[in-house]
């Protein structure tokens, strides 16, 4: 076997010299009544070759493959990716090495994951981000738990029905051992959510939105922030779609207290929705509650710059059950993705980009409409929005699909009010020839 | 030292990315856009985030030279205990980067992608079958959201029998994700001092256990690199009161085959798929968690569960007393991805091939070095083995300075000062991936630090030196934290 | 770190077997830790301190220090209510490691300046010490 380098005679040496005659005898404290019996029963050994072979038949069941184009974001965004991510993502002095806990060797995690926690930190708007959560889900989850760390004595936190509905179920998952409350915030009809049943008797530590919302709706954070401060609560801005931050105002600028979400569309492959980026930030002054790991600049002995990992004192492998998570592992290497990706669009480039997804979002979004579709919410979008159809569409979608394009996600699934309205996306990866023969099949 | 690997390379100087480039510059390119400029809602619209602008190059030699920085397995020996850096197959990166996988969107419709969740599917089949445990969910993220997700279905357990417990059994040698994950389900842990033998005792498990104990959690083999042989006792005790038996999977690879944890008692365990099952850990992450459960818990598991009806893969949601759900989609797939190429390339007598060797790997750099650094706990060790610095303290030396030095020999140094039971532990996990010369030459350069640390201490107190950076100033960092450049 | 002999451990104190020491002045008893505690804690780089107005048992967790690898509890050697808390800790928290009997942490009005008497003198705490060794 390639990957196991010993032979049998330095096999028969190292035995000698621990004073074992067989593998048997190196395991002498495993009872006999725990012991595995027989083999165990799973496939191969495979080679390289007939790996191939094997992962191509179950490639090859896949309906919907890389030629299709897919207009569904709705929490995975299909952006093009630049050839250098993955190139550089895949050197193995990043991709083999372990959780930096020794700094001296690991300068290149720790400098790589600094820049991204400070890129990171100027798109959300907010003064500190930290090296990654699992994804915008728990990240979620987690920033609510922190609000409630945070709000001392308060028990409940809302939460905005217009957030992605798998976000809200992690959320319940994670509050369902605890003793905290979560309420549900509806939304108005312009798709943005209502805060009005809020009162000033300072009962949430937290209020989460999304924004763009999973309708792909812009919030209007700035109210909403000072709305939810003037309750004594925290608000805290999800996001499923960073990129809309290279066009619309960041919710940390806006005042939101913590903004967090997923980070994919940041170089990072759909790959069935993992692993993804968990982006988490927030003020200056909420920093010791914060869960994750932190990277801070130090000096060394000579007094050069140089990088570590700081304010550990909050996570699990020093203050075990009082710590602000448990999380251990992150996304490591996808902050180092998402910062190459941030860094290789720069500043020019993210506007560029997002008013390229904007525009295009907004010409479907016009072109349906002509064609007779209902545009549902009327407040602005990123590169998604919901449209409604009069006469059933899910024939046309199939028609389309045929033709390898999957036009837009049924939401009556996930909102049974929605039956027959669709979630499209659009984003720089789609031409307008396919745009326009959506709508002409819409026009049918 | 002539007989280790380090030397010094050149080290090329990097400025961080906004202390270089022009504004103008661009790495990407953006399409000219094909439609129509739509109008702005301006009351709305920033100025977007302040990036620098550089160029393809710019950002090619900047990641290249940071590269350059770091230290992986695929550098060198990477001995770091309870994190298993083995070898990571670059087969299993070639499967998860396959345009297909790549491009899989998780919100489609089943029929639209059997694939992926065959593979999910029968990944999950081939866990439970090398662990011995009935089914598994490969949704957690990582061996910490994997102990989450068991914690929360130990919770659903109990309160499904209407039973209220506050407490969890809780060994000083676990690992600190442990009590924090007891913590987000509201359980105290409750300490069990690690024996003499630095194994649990069956007598302190029967005074500490009670009905108000939702269970224990138990790392086997435990982070002293010691098989915990009373489990089995344990687990009965356990669950003579109700009780669960949860196991931290961080370890199994030392066991792959060789145990079965269903027939040691266990409940519910995780895996680390980024240490046993061979997918490289990126800096710090992603992982995979999957946990694996008995039959009578199935029922707990996250949803959406994959199902198979003998023609079709589905994705089953109509699950009431699931625990939920607890990843925005199936979990970090591409991790699963490569797992699964893993286990099949491996098939099942390379796997336990694998563990028999971690632990021959274990036991011999054991013998080689007792007599050279105080070993804690003189038993049968397995896949790894903790010694201390109890010998150097004598001339001031402490297991800091000998991780240090051995950075300068061109080794990662194993863990340190973990567990915490041991004072100045050092953690030793060759893995099966190292050969008996690459062992005997560690060997050689650990024996010689032990030497220096009397006769040349100051190569250890004031190592490293072939770095970018020397000892750096941690004090600094967490006194004056600066989080953003 | 330092042999036992090297501490500073002032007569005119009392101490607990956590490591706090007490001092009474006047009305109130100023409260920080031992020189042995700074010692083993090594560099502090951050202090929890509670709000003034505060009221604890004797016993009572009332704060944390942190190392950069560590955590370690504060307990009240004394009931009372907090009247002030030592401010320039929040920016100079190495001022405890500077001179642990300068850098106070809190100081409290006892419920009971009596029980001041059931602490240890610097010999009962030398003995705690060294029975620790």
């Amino acid at each position: 076997m390639r990957y196991l380098p010993h032979t049998q005679e330095e096999i028969e040496k190292m035995m000698a010299r621990i004073g074992v005659s067989d593998f048997e005898e190196l395991f002498p404290t495993v009872p006999q009544d725990c012991r595995y019996q027989g083999d165990m029963e799973i496939p191969g050994p495979l080679t390289e070759w007939d790996l191939d072979v094997h992962m191509e038949d179950i490639r090859a069941k896949m309906k919907v493959g890389p030629k299709y184009k897919v207009l569904i974001g709705a929490g995975s965004y299909h952006h093009n990716i630049p050839a250098i991510v993955p190139y550089l993502t895949s050197r193995s002095e990043f991709l083999t090495a372990y959780t930096p806990y020794q700094p001296e060797m690991a300068q290149g995690t720790l400098q790589g994951v600094f820049e991204y926690q400070t890129l990171t930190a100027r798109l959300l708007g907010v003064d500190v981000a930290n090296a990654s959560m699992y994804d915008g889900a728990s990240a979620l989850a987690e920033a609510l738990l922190m609000t409630l760390r945070l709000g001392k004595k308060k028990k409940r936190v809302a939460v905005s029905r217009a957030i992605h509905p798998h976000y809200r179920q992690v959320i319940a998952a994670y509050f369902q051992p605890t003793e905290f409350e979560i309420v549900e915030l509806p939304f108005n009809e312009d798709g943005r959510t209502d805060l009005s049943s809020l009162t000033r008797n300072e009962e949430f530590a937290g209020v989460a939105l999304q924004s763009p919302n999973f309708f792909g709706v812009v919030e209007d954070v700035e109210s909403a922030a000072s709305m939810v401060q003037d309750c004594g609560a925290l608000l805290v801005s999800g996001f499923s779609e960073p990129l809309a931050f290279g066009l619309y105002k960041s919710p940390g600028s806006q005042g939101a207290d913590i903004v967090c979400g997923e980070g994919q569309s940041f170089g990072i492959a759909r790959s069935f929705g993992g692993p993804a980026l968990g982006m988490f930030g927030c003020k200056d002054a909420f920093v010791r509650s914060m869960p994750g790991r932190l990277v801070g600049e130090t000096v060394d002995l000579d007094g050069n710059r140089g990088f570590v990992l700081t304010l550990a004192t909050r996570e699990q492998h020093i203050r075990r059950e009082k710590a602000t998570s448990n999380i251990c592992s992150n996304q490591g290497i996808n902050t180092i993705t998402a910062a190459m990706y941030m860094a290789a669009l720069g500043g020019t480039g993210i506007r560029k980009l997002a008013r390229l997804n904007y525009d295009k979002a907004e010409y479907l979004k016009a072109s349906l409409v002509e064609a007779g579709g209902e545009l549902v919410f009327s407040s602005p979008t990123f590169n998604e929005f919901v449209v409604g159809f009069a006469d059933d569409f899910s024939k046309k979608q199939r028609v389309l699909r045929d033709e390898k394009i999957i036009a837009g996600l049924e939401l009556g699934r996930y909102y049974p009010e929605f039956a027959n309205k669709y979630l499209f996306c659009v984003t720089e990866t789609t031409p307008k020839a396919v745009l326009d023969r959506v709508v002409e099949e819409v026009k049918k | 030292m002539k007989d280790a690997p380090g030397t010094s390379g050149l080290i090329l100087e990097e400025p961080l990315l906004w202390e270089k480039g022009k504004k103008g510059r661009n790495g990407m390119s953006v399409s000219a856009s094909d439609v129509p400029a739509a109008a702005l809602p301006e009351d709305l619209v920033g100025d977007g985030p302040d990036f620098p602008d550089l160029s393809e190059v710019d950002v090619v030699r900047h990641y290249t030279r940071l590269s350059q920085w770091n230290f992986g397995v695929d550098t060198g020996t990477y001995p770091l205990g309870s994190c298993t850096m083995k070898y990571n197959p670059k087969v299993n990166e070639k499967q998860a980067a396959t345009p297909v996988i790549a491009a899989a969107h998780p919100m489609l419709d089943d029929e639209l992608c059997q694939g992926t969740l065959e593979l999910i599917y029968k990944l999950e089949k081939h866990l439970a079958i090398i662990t011995g445990m009935d089914h598994v969910s490969a949704q957690p993220a990582a061996g910490a959201h994997g102990e989450l997700a068991g914690m929360l279905i130990i919770d659903a357990y109990h309160r499904s029998r209407n039973s209220k417990r506050t407490k969890i059994l809780m060994p000083d040698t676990a690992h600190g994700t442990n009590p924090a994950s007891a913590a987000l389900c509201g359980y105290k842990p409750v300490k069990i001092e690690s024996g003499k033998r630095g194994i649990l005792e069956v007598e302190d498990i029967r005074q500490l256990m009670d009905e108000e104990t939702a269970g224990i959690m138990i790392t086997n083999p435990n982070t002293l690199g010691l098989f915990e042989e009373n489990i089995r006792e344990i687990a009965a005790i356990v669950h003579e009161k109700g009780g669960l038996v949860y196991a931290d999977g961080a370890n199994m690879n030392a066991i792959m085959g060789i145990v079965d944890l269903k027939k040691c008692g266990v409940d519910v365990l995780h895996l680390n798929l980024h240490k046993t099952f061979s997918t490289p850990h990126g800096g710090g992450g992603p992982g995979a968690g999957p946990v694996c459960v008995v039959s009578e818990l199935e029922k707990f598991l996250p949803y959406p569960r994959i199902s198979f009806d003998g023609s079709e893969y589905s994705r089953d949601y109509n699950r009431p007393e699931s625990i939920g759900r607890i990843h925005a989609f199936h979990g970090n797939f591409g991790v699963l991805v490569r797992a699964y190429s893993y286990i099949l390339t491996m098939g099942a007598e390379n796997l336990r091939m694998a563990s028999q060797l971690a632990v021959l790997n274990a036991c011999y750099l054991k013998v080689q070095l007792k007599d050279y650094l105080h070993l804690a706990y003189n038993r049968p060790c397995m896949h790894e083995v903790v010694f201390s610095d109890k010998r150097q303290l004598e001339h001031k030396i402490t297991t800091l300075d000998i991780a240090k030095r051995l950075m300068d020999c061109g080794y990662h140094p194993p863990t340190i000062y973990f567990p915490l039971v041991v004072s100045g532990a050092i953690m030793i996990e060759p893995t099966e991936s190292e050969c008996l010369d690459d062992l005997d030459r560690f060997v050689a350069v650990v024996r010689r630090i032990t030497m220096e640390a009397m006769e040349q201490p100051e190569l250890l107190t004031n190592a490293p030196q072939r770095f970018k950076v020397k000892r750096l100033d941690e004090t600094r960092a967490a006194r004056q934290p600066c989080l953003c450049g | 770190m330092k042999e036992l002999e090297e501490l500073n451990l002032p007569e005119d104190l009392v101490y607990t077997k956590d490591h706090e020491w007490a001092r009474l002045e006047g009305e109130v008893v100023v409260v920080g830790i031992s020189d042995y505690a700074q010692d083993q804690l090594g560099d502090i780089v951050f202090v929890e301190l509670p709000e003034v107005g505060d009221s604890f048992e004797a016993g009572d967790e009332f704060g944390t220090l942190e190392s950069v690898k560590a955590v370690s509890e504060l307990y009240l050697p004394i009931g009372g209510e907090i009247t002030a808390v030592n401010e320039e800790l929040d920016d100079a928290p190495e001022l405890i490691n500077q001179d642990p009997y300068d850098g106070w942490i809190v100081k409290i009005k006892p419920n009971d300046p009596g029980d001041l008497d059931k602490l240890l003198d610097r010999n009962g705490y030398m003995g705690i010490l060294k029975g620790d060794e």
